[in-house]
């Protein structure tokens, strides 16, 4: 059975062609991806996240169960801050990548992709041997992700909160609407923007709050094409994609999310053997010379021998160029350097680029808020 | 509603032809299903293409596909504009949208290609098989 999220009419209603999603249906697109996605870049749009999966970790011991679970650290998650994660079995292969909220004394909130949501659960629940409180919540929560430039602008005008004190990677629970929303600036698509998660039963009424206010701004509804290049522009990798059991952090360039002197956490031996002895693969990004689009298993060659392959790609409506995340073999890892990308039997010339394949427009620390 | 005066191919191609002289490109539904196209790529002027062959490639956000030759015969020109801007395909499948014009081989060939009514009644029995 498909299951359907809480914003499911209004989807139909707004005429979204949908699709299926990690068992989801889900509003592939409204009007037109490159149009949503110029609409987000510009001025603002707006996602129904509620497939994502929320899972709580609450009671004595969870500090340290949720310091075993991720590879970051969460010893400086200090009250009201976000914290970006890779979640990693024994032999240091991404389960999941997640967000954690530290949303009390002993409680923390992950946010997961919605395809690992069960097997998340699972694996958590395992490794808390019954010390701390795990709850999926998914069902009863849903989360509304509200990106752009004017993301700001909008939300001001239905909640008392200041947002410009709440910068980059920051929570605090706000009224929107009057709806109770734990209200964090994150995102997944490079601009400005906000995550909202609240009581299910409330998401109709905040979208519709929210699309109506956004309006005058240019707020337009987004679906999941859009959110993928996007997602893509800025080098975010996909679980499942671009990083899974088999990927380490290091090899996924996430280096920066592995705490090796932490304490102990699962994987930390392979991490510290990976650490030691190097890598086999590294992901890297690279951009076509056309229009042409790499997408996931092409190969890529090195004028003749494979060096990798690609793990995401699309048409990049902003660099109006193919652009592609792939692993490649460590010593060609490098930007500038000249590739192919094997398409349909044929080489075509690509070159590797520093990640991400736009500048972000993140706000990362406090500053008045500006006027109109 | 598909313009009179072209005849249409099965696989959702159209063609305009003046004396031995076809222009061809993809009809409103093939475009509207492809969704917003990003990258064609075309043969050379002085490709020989076969009727039911493939002659190109069109790539799209969400799906890749292929243009079929609907009548066989030498490639006389191409549309260079769909390189940079592919998406007139979308914004105008019978005008701008063109893909390319190919000198007729054997004018029997158009005997077998749709009329627009019977065109529009075969997209109306794909839409139903789903």
């Amino acid at each position: 059975m498909l299951k359907i999220t809480a914003l499911h009419q209004i989807h139909l209603n707004l005429g979204a062609e949908m699709i299926q999603f990690a068992g989801w249906q889900m509003p592939l697109q409204y009007t037109s991806i490159p149009e949503e996605h110029r609409s987000a870049r510009e001025s603002a749009g707006l996602f129904d996240l509620c497939h994502m999966g929320e899972i709580r970790l609450r009671g004595k011991g969870v500090f340290q169960l949720a310091q075993q679970l991720i590879t970051n650290d969460l010893a400086h998650l200090k009250p009201g801050r976000v914290l970006y994660s890779p979640m990693c079995n024994s032999q240091g292969g991404i389960i999941d990548d997640l967000l954690v909220y530290g949303t009390g004394q002993e409680e923390f909130l992950l946010v997961v992709n919605a395809t690992n949501t069960e097997k998340d659960y699972a694996w958590i629940e395992k490794q808390s041997r019954g010390e701390a409180k795990v709850e999926n919540l998914t069902d009863e929560r849903s989360l509304i992700a509200l990106q752009g430039p004017k993301a700001e602008q909008i939300l001001t005008e239905l909640t008392d909160v200041s947002l410009s004190q709440l910068v980059y990677y920051r929570f605090i629970q706000a009224k929107v609407k009057g709806v109770n929303t734990l209200l964090s600036r994150t995102g997944y698509t490079g601009e400005d923007g906000f995550e909202l998660c609240l009581a299910s039963q409330e998401a109709p009424k905040l979208w519709n709050a929210l699309l109506q206010t956004g309006k005058p701004y240019g707020l337009k509804p987004i679906g999941l094409g859009a959110r993928d290049t996007l997602r893509l522009e800025m080098g975010y990798r996909l679980h499942g994609n671009d990083i899974d059991e088999t990927t380490s952090p290091f090899e996924a360039a996430l280096d920066w999310t592995v705490k090796l002197n932490k304490g102990d956490f699962i994987g930390r031996e392979a991490l510290e053997k990976q650490k030691k002895e190097g890598i086999r693969r590294k992901l890297i990004g690279f951009q076509m010379e056309s229009r042409i689009a790499p997408r996931k298993g092409y190969s890529l060659s090195l004028q003749g021998p494979r060096i990798g392959e690609v793990t995401s790609g699309s048409f990049s409506p902003t660099l109006r160029k193919g652009i592609g995340l792939g692993y490649v073999t460590p010593q060609y890892a490098y930007p500038n350097t000249s590739i192919s990308v094997a398409i349909r039997g044929e080489n075509y010339p690509a070159k590797i680029v520093p990640l991400p394949f736009l500048a972000s427009r993140i706000k990362r620390i406090s500053r008045p808020c500006t006027e109109k | 509603m598909c313009p009179e005066g072209l005849k249409y191919a099965k696989t959702h191609e159209w063609l305009k032809a003046e004396d031995n002289e076809g222009k061809v490109g993809i009809t409103y539904y093939a475009q509207d299903r492809l969704g917003d196209i990003t990258f064609v790529e075309l043969p050379q002027v002085g490709a020989e293409l076969t009727k039911g062959k493939s002659f190109g490639t069109v790539e799209s956000f969400k799906a890749v596909s292929e243009f079929y030759a609907p009548v066989s015969g030498k490639v006389i020109q191409v549309n260079r504009e769909l390189r940079t801007n592919p998406e007139l395909i979308n914004q105008d499948p019978y005008g701008q949208g063109w893909i390319l014009v190919v000198e007729i081989a054997s004018p029997a060939e158009m005997e077998e290609l749709l009329s627009p009514g019977d065109y529009e009644q075969w997209v109306k029995q794909q839409e139903e098989a789903g």
